[in-house]
């Protein structure tokens, strides 16, 4: 959400190219991060590299699932630690009250769900989701983005300059995005 | 060896093939039917539970020192069944088997299906199951906390754990299709379902970036859950001082029989839909003889699971134990014994045979009987370990009560009606990823 925005604030205007393979939107995609155009892509499953290849920076998706896993199992084991050793001592058996290697289970379950429930929510937010209405959805060839075509979008000041560098890799279409 | 897609496909026929499932609705009165079939086991279950909560569970066949019956062998074999969808979705991925592409997204229903019907069970079991709660540590005004200490807590936090992940994982695969089917729909309201679900999908290169990576991440997790849910159910029967409970082998011979029950259920669910919905170019008999492949490898553990279970009891000296095992060759259950042996053990070695392994049909009646032969593992487990007490006047033969079986029919009855559900409303294929199959052969312009 944020990116897109960014990347429109300062480009009132953008340009839509459909390509029919994912190899040609991959040339292109590089070829318009180096010409140092704000651009996207759409394509409708992953293809290795694209993003890549348009410089989009890594995410710290990772790194936040990894806190959280790492908080869910020391937090609970801490949960164990204190109802079991602090606030209700029980004594089972004359275990003692801090049985650590009973704790681990629950802990690595807490552990585990907290990590999924981090990488849901970081993916969520870091794809700009959910987002229900969007200009990209204004054109209607854009449906196929999601079957078989292959989509690069400009955003840029002035669409003809846009058009002219668009008119080197022969797209199949040039759709304008609806501001 | 056939390929794990067979067939000419472009990006186009692939998503339309998968998609007509849901929106073009191929099946038809069929589906109605065997809808309407299984509802029937639906009601009769909910009846059933009905029945349950008001009564007790004095209306199975539990008493002592039997306290345990059908419900928690039911539970087991549940839990199982679904640990081969997560093994098939994270483990799979991560080795980079292309084979999991095409039967993930079901084997990962199968799992959320199955996991519910194991988690019900432990539930219906408690007897006042309104006091679930109290399994959570939640502030209550007794200043009590759950028992850390016990393998049933464990399994409450590892079964709660595993249906939310297994969750998770699945909704954020479906996004890109819910997407697809979203741009696909003719309906408003069908399309609006799909719009609302897909949270806006693009296919933006950032979000299939953001996409892969959580996937990935996804997996990492769900991974351990594959070993670790179904040891700390074993954990249940290990921790307990009784013979036939009291067994170091338990974890891992309860991981591999979860596998192995699970891809029995893999196949028992995709012969029928590659058949129902002509996806034979889609599921292949490379993939029947990948699951059949498995199901030999895991049922060679599980056997391993039984010879070690016994050569221990003798090896062990233990006179209980010993006295257990001759139990459960010549007692009351030794039918279910050598029954649960020729399903498990002797059957399954006819897969060593390639003309087996490509017969969808051989394969579909060979799964049938491992899931018989896993459920009676199961009750074998809970029953003959428990009806011999130390002291002979508590011995007691478990027979099962009519509400057992409507417990047992009635949740294969949801299990399969939730899964028909599924097949009528979500993709069963992956769209996006067998697209990216598609892609690896060639632009695909179909």
């Amino acid at each position: 959400m944020m990116h897109l925005r960014s990347a429109t604030a300062g480009n009132p205007a953008a340009l839509m190219a459909e390509f029919d393979t994912a190899d040609r939107l991959l040339e292109v995609a590089r070829a318009a991060h180096a010409a140092g155009y704000a651009a996207e892509a759409y394509a409708p499953f992953s293809i290795e590299g694209l993003a890549e290849a348009l410089g989009v920076e890594r995410s710290r998706i990772a790194p936040i699932t990894f806190v959280a896993a790492l908080a869910g199992g020391v937090l609970g084991y801490l949960m164990q630690w204190y109802s079991a050793v602090i606030d209700r001592p029980l004594n089972v058996g004359g275990r003692p009250l801090h049985s650590w290697p009973m704790f681990i289970p629950v802990a690595f379950e807490l552990a585990v769900l907290c990590g999924a429930l981090a990488a849901l929510l970081a993916f969520i937010a870091s794809a700009g989701l959910p987002r229900l209405r969007h200009p990209l959805f204004e054109v209607p060839a854009f449906t196929r983005a999601t079957r078989d075509r292959f989509f690069l979008v400009l955003f840029v000041d002035d669409l003809a300059a846009a058009r002219r560098w668009f008119q080197d890799w022969s797209p199949l279409a040039l759709h304008e995005v609806p501001r | 060896m056939s390929s794990v897609l067979e067939g000419r496909w472009g990006y186009a026929s692939i998503g339309d093939k998968i998609g007509a499932a849901v929106l073009q609705h191929p099946l038809g009165w069929r589906w109605l039917l065997a809808v309407i079939a299984t509802s029937f086991g639906v009601l009769g279950f909910l009846t059933a539970i009905g029945y349950l909560f008001g009564k007790g569970v004095g209306i199975w066949g539990v008493n002592m020192p039997v306290a345990w019956g059908f419900a928690i062998a039911n539970c087991v074999w549940w839990i199982g069944i679904g640990h081969a969808g997560t093994f098939i979705s994270a483990v799979l991925l991560l080795l980079r088997q292309k084979w999991r592409t095409s039967i993930n997204r079901f084997a990962e229903a199968m799992t959320l299906f199955a996991a519910s019907m194991a988690g019900l069970f432990p539930l219906l079991h408690l007897g006042r199951p309104w006091d679930v709660y109290w399994l959570l540590p939640y502030p209550d005004s007794m200043g009590l906390w759950p028992q850390w200490r016990s393998p049933l807590i464990w399994d409450f936090f590892a079964i709660a754990t595993y249906l939310t992940v297994s969750l998770l994982f699945w909704y954020v695969g479906l996004i890109p299709d819910l997407a697809t089917l979203r741009d696909r729909a003719a309906k408003p309201l069908t399309r609006f379902a799909f719009a609302l679900f897909a949270l806006g999908w693009r296919g933006e290169a950032r979000q299939w970036a953001r996409h892969g990576q959580a996937y990935l991440l996804l997996a990492g997790l769900a991974t351990p859950l594959v070993v670790s849910v179904h040891s700390v159910v074993s954990l249940d029967f290990a921790i307990g001082n009784t013979p036939g409970f009291h067994s170091t082998i338990f974890p891992p011979y309860f991981v591999a029989g979860a596998l192995f029950s699970g891809f029995a259920m893999v196949i028992t669910l995709a012969v029928p839909l590659r058949s129902a919905f002509g996806l034979h170019e889609l599921i292949t008999e490379r993939h029947l003889e990948n699951a059949a492949k498995v199901l030999l490898a895991t049922g060679a553990l599980v056997a391993y699971g039984y010879g070690a279970e016994a050569f221990m009891a003798f090896y062990g000296g233990d006179r209980y134990e010993i006295a257990l095992q001759v139990n459960r060759w010549t007692g009351p259950y030794a039918a279910v014994y050598w029954s649960m042996i020729v399903c498990n053990v002797l059957l399954p070695q006819a897969m060593w045979w390639r003309r087996v392994r490509r017969s969808a049909l051989l394969l579909f009646a060979l799964s049938l009987v491992i899931n018989l032969g896993m459920w009676m593992e199961r009750v074998l487990i809970v029953l003959s370990s428990l009806h011999r007490d130390y002291l002979p006047s508590a011995w007691r033969v478990f027979v099962p009560t009519t509400w057992d079986w409507l417990f047992l029919v009635g949740s294969i009855a949801t299990f399969a009606w939730l899964f028909l559900l599924f097949v009528r409303v979500l993709p069963l294929v992956s769209i996006a990823e067998m697209r990216e199959l598609v892609h690896e052969r060639a632009e695909g312009r179909a």
